[in-house]
């Protein structure tokens, strides 16, 4: 089959449960020309390097040709993760301040308890059912409920913005064709979601909290400050990559160990192993499978071909993670691998700003999950998936149970 | 436990001073610290580290620095040509001298292994010692690397080599011994070159520092609050002396003969950025002057005098003057030893006086001065970590190789240095170049990538806090790409071109043909030669 073919079926909703044959086809022309002008990645080493090139982009208003409509925004307005340095590394900066290190080494490890207490008090609600969508009831208030936490967001808001962040989520993936359309709904929720956020923003100005959101408008420094639209930009791209991702990695999560009994079993006796069982899951079962925001500002000689500047690059960040020259039996899953580098949360200067609260999201409920229900068994194999090629992760998984074991002291 | 970064590999992108804020700390943007040897309390936290580290530059309670995640090839049959049996001794057993032990096992060598060593602590770490350790960050005996425990080796220390004889394939020890090889490894490394003048060097207050007594001998001095501290050299040592002062809040001066600090290893243009960053740091900088005598007071440091004709009060002098090589031993052993190290070839064999390769002497780390052919073939010895553990891995793989199966040390030299909250990396040759141009970021923000050319081609590049770029341009130096890079990319500020790189005149050899590197791991790099204009 022809490379574009693959990937049309890749993008295709068949191929949702299991696009990892498709890949593999993938992979034997590592870089390749879609009809559409679109250039695809899909082999680790390759990918690597265009993450750690200067010569790509985040930023789609550098793209040669850019279909009528796409504003080039991105998620929720124009926010670090569709710009390119320095005006990235400044926002980044701006925005870390407040999360993590130098600054703030100690945010995510002290929010441990509370996603402890969270998780806790999901799984118990689960006690006297023999039956639950793991989606619905655990995976996605999870983090929804951190975030709003560490961001601020009063949670009896989280209906209204969890719309919003759908129609985001949906709109993202690689292809040039509907881009229009898609950008059009994608500014449609931009839009409410920013409203929303705007008058939360002001709020907190005049009376600051211990949130991250407070900490945007008030902070200013020697690099100064944040301007109010680049609050609303940050605090929106927040939400939503903290939101439809960490699901997927709960759900798939739950599957693969579903699906690999033996594991579940070594995973109540040994502790230590959820940390690299997560590892494995982000390299075996990724959130995020593609990365198309990329643009060539240079011609970039790469795998005996050339793109062009200008073009857009779509990188296979999924494919990448299972491709064999770099990682031995990629298709099996095996938290025992050593020194595993894998492309769950991307690389180069856009690595994922939310990478260590996902982990101890990650290791948080599945450790629950797997230590409190009682014969755990998947209802329907393959789930139903989302329609998204991009963030992919089952829509419900349906999971019975014999009983609830109570949370450890 | 015991943790090692191979900060080589790191790239700064702090997961791990998340996962276990009390083991890693950033300072700045990307430099990070860290407790080698944290305690087991902290077992968790580490490890949730060190499998987030997206580079996988951390190491737990292991020797291992270096790794493929493919397969090692090998070529032929599946024997893969390893020499299993023989005794094989390790002279020197800090880090290339460790690592080496650590690979021959990897690789599949079942016979003796002897380890000789000066020193009469378990191998450790150096770069600590002038940052984190100086500071009091963590403990000093925390500097220790991940045990060669798993290593079956025989561990001789405190007993130091004192002669080679290749006729009888033996070395001597210090306590007479005679130990009898079928190949040897030559690690011995350097040691620091003391003040030049033996009676002031021996005044209570004068410091320099290399091994792990240095670090306890001077941080105790620190710690004693002295009213001002003379740092004698302006290279790493010096400057991250300096840094680690500023940090505890002692006033220091340093003097340094050169323009500026670092113009050896990066040259005047960088060198000068350096400066202005001590200065901004409150660090008393004297450039073009050196120190001509230490002067004391009932076996007391009190003061130095210096070239200008000014004095500086001082109580604590730290000689930053560079390293010797330790080859003394070598002494009629018939190999090309000398103050410049240990004569090799690219794979790491000794070279004897009349420059012939010998077959079962090996040399790696600090001592080796190998033909780099990136280079021109100029022999270089590099002074750093991470040519250490890499020259190690290729020596130890080729002890036990048959010769189809050798590999050359084709790995560019990386290295780093903390500084005033700094991370400082290069990639490269800075010093084989006749300019330089700031491609990426700014320099009035203490954040950039500058590149080296020479002749027209790429030969190096460092950046200050954006080390996550390095690799990228790791690979146009190993593809010989045209200096001035001409493409476009992010964070393109060019507020000037190329200007000269004002580095140290040294003589360079050939050009008309020019070297490319290909491939990734020791196993599939080669070189192949470019004729014609460049
Ligand atoms: C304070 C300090 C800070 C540093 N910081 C950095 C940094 O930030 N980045 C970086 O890249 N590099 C840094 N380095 C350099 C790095 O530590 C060295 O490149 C590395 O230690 C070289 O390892 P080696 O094994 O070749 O030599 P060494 O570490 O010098 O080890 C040689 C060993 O051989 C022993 N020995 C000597 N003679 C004999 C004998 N006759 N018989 C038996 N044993 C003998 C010695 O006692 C010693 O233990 C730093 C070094 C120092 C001292
Ligand atoms: C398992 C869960 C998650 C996965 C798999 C994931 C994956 C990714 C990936 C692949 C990128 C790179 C995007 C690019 O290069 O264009 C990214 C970026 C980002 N992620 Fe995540 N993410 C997860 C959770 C989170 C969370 C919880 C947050 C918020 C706290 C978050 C915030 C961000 C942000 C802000 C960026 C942009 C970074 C930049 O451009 O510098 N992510 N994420
Ligand atoms: S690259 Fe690894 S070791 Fe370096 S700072 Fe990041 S997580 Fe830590």
């Amino acid at each position: 089959m022809a490379p574009d073919d693959v990937f049309r079926q890749i993008l295709d909703p068949a191929a949702r449960a299991d696009p990892y044959p498709l890949y593999a086809e993938l992979r034997e022309t590592p870089v390749f020309r879609r009809e559409d002008g679109t250039w695809v990645v899909s082999t680790y080493r390759e990918i690597v390097e265009l993450l750690h090139d200067p010569r790509i982009s985040s930023d789609r208003r550098n793209l040669a040709h850019r279909p009528e409509g796409d504003m080039g925004e991105g998620m929720g307005g124009v926010s670090f993760i569709t710009t390119d340095p320095p005006e990235h590394d400044r926002l980044r900066r701006l925005t870390v301040r407040h999360f993590g290190p130098p600054h703030s080494p100690g945010v995510v490890e002290a929010l441990r308890p509370e996603m402890l207490a969270i998780t806790t008090e999901l799984v118990d609600g689960l006690a006297g059912k023999t039956r639950a969508d793991l989606v619905d009831e655990v995976a996605y208030p999870l983090p929804v409920t951190v975030i709003c936490r560490l961001l601020g967001v009063p949670r009896e808001d989280e209906p209204r913005f969890h719309a919003w962040a759908d129609a985001v989520v949906e709109s993202l993936g690689p292809g040039e064709e509907d881009r229009a359309e898609r950008e059009q709904a994608r500014a449609e929720a931009v839009s409410k979601l920013q409203t929303y956020l705007a008058d939360l923003a002001v709020a907190r100005r005049d009376a600051p909290g211990d949130d991250l959101l407070s900490g945007l408008v008030t902070y200013e420094g020697p690099e100064g400050r944040m301007s109010p639209v680049e609050v609303i930009a940050t605090s929106a791209l927040l939400l939503i990559a903290g939101h439809e991702t960490t699901v997927n990695l709960i759900t798939n999560g739950m599957l693969t160990l579903l699906r690999h009994p033996e594991l579940l079993k070594r995973l109540r006796a040994e502790p230590d192993l959820i940390v690299t069982t997560v590892e494995e899951l982000l390299r075996y079962e990724p959130p995020v499978h593609f990365l198309s925001s990329r643009v060539a500002l240079a011609d970039i000689p790469i795998a005996g071909t050339t793109i062009p500047a200008g073009a857009p690059v779509v990188l296979v960040l999924a494919s990448g993670s299972r491709d064999p020259a770099h990682v031995s039996h990629p298709d099996t899953f095996d938290p025992d691998r050593r020194y595993s580098e894998h492309l769950g949360f991307g690389g180069g200067i856009h690595y994922c700003f939310g990478a260590a609260l996902a982990r101890l999201e990650g290791q948080i409920v599945l450790q629950q999950l797997v230590n409190r229900l009682v014969n755990p068994r998947l209802v329907e194999d393959p789930p139903p998936y989302r329609p998204s090629a991009t963030l992919r992760g089952p829509r419900h998984l349906l999971v019975d149970f014999d009983a609830v074991n109570p949370a450890a002291p | 436990m015991r943790v090692v970064i191979d900060l080589t590999r790191c790239q700064g992108y702090g997961q791990c001073a998340y996962l276990a804020p009390e083991v890693f700390t950033m300072h700045g943007d990307e430099a990070v610290a860290y407790d080698p040897e944290p305690d087991d309390a902290q077992r968790e936290h580490v490890l949730r580290a060190a499998a987030a580290c997206p580079v996988q530059a951390l190491h737990v309670d292991r020797n291992t620095m270096r790794h493929w995640t493919a397969p090692v090839r090998r070529l032929g049959d599946g024997s893969g040509g390893i020499v299993r049996d023989g005794h094989i001794v390790i002279v020197g057993g800090s880090l290339a001298g460790g690592r080496a032990a650590g690979v021959l096992r990897r690789e599949g060598f079942t016979g003796r292994l002897t380890v000789i060593g000066e020193e009469t602590h378990e191998p450790y770490d150096r770069p600590p010692l002038s940052k984190q350790i100086l500071t009091r960050r963590v403990p000093a005996e925390h500097a220790r690397l991940p045990r060669l425990r798993e290593v079956e080796a025989e561990w001789v220390p405190g007993n130091p080599a004192t002669g080679l004889d290749l006729a009888a394939k033996s070395v001597r020890l210090a306590d007479g011994r005679e130990v009898t090889f079928d190949r040897v490894l030559i690690a011995t490394g350097t040691r620091a070159r003391p003040w030049p003048h033996e009676a002031e060097a021996a005044l209570e207050g004068v410091h320099v520092l290399r091994t792990l007594e240095d670090a306890t001998g001077l941080r105790e001095a620190l710690a004693a609050g002295p009213d001002r501290v003379l740092v004698i050299g302006g290279g790493f040592t010096g400057s991250e002396v300096a840094s680690a002062c500023r940090e505890l809040g002692l006033p220091v001066t340093l003097v340094e003969r050169g323009p500026a600090p670092l113009v050896g290893a990066l040259g005047g243009v960088i060198g000068r950025i350096a400066g202005d960053i001590q200065r901004e740091h409150g660090v008393d900088l004297r450039c073009g002057v050196t120190v001509t005598s230490l002067e004391g007071d009932a076996g007391r440091l009190r003061r130095a005098r210096l070239s200008d004709g000014s004095t500086v009060e001082a109580q604590v002098a730290v000689v930053a003057l560079g390293a010797v090589r330790n080859v003394e031993w070598l002494r009629g052993s018939g190999l090309a030893a000398g103050p410049w190290g240990v004569a090799c070839d690219a794979g790491c064999r000794a070279v004897d006086v009349n420059g012939l390769v010998t077959d079962d002497v090996f040399v790696a780390g600090d001592i080796a001065r190998f033909p780099h052919p990136v280079f021109h073939y100029q022999f270089m010895a590099l002074e750093h970590w991470g040519n250490a553990v890499a020259q190690a891995e290729v020596a130890a793989h080729n002890m036990v190789s048959d010769q189809a199966h050798r590999w050359p040390h084709l790995s560019l030299p990386v290295f780093w240095s903390s500084q005033f909250g700094v991370n400082i990396k290069s990639v490269g040759v800075p010093t084989l170049a006749d300019q330089l141009v700031v491609t990426q970021g700014s320099v009035a923000e203490r954040r950039f990538v500058a590149v080296y050319g020479y002749k027209g081609r790429i030969t190096a590049a460092v950046t200050f806090d954006q080390a996550i770029w390095l690799e990228f341009y790791q690979r146009l130096i190993e593809r010989a790409a045209p200096f001035p890079p001409d493409f476009r990319h992010v964070d393109m500020r060019r507020d000037s071109g190329p200007v000269p790189a004002e580095v140290p005149e040294r003589a360079l050899a050939g050009e008309g043909a020019t070297v490319v590197v290909t491939g990734h791991d020791p196993a599939e790099r080669s070189a192949s030669l470019l004729y014609g204009e460049p």
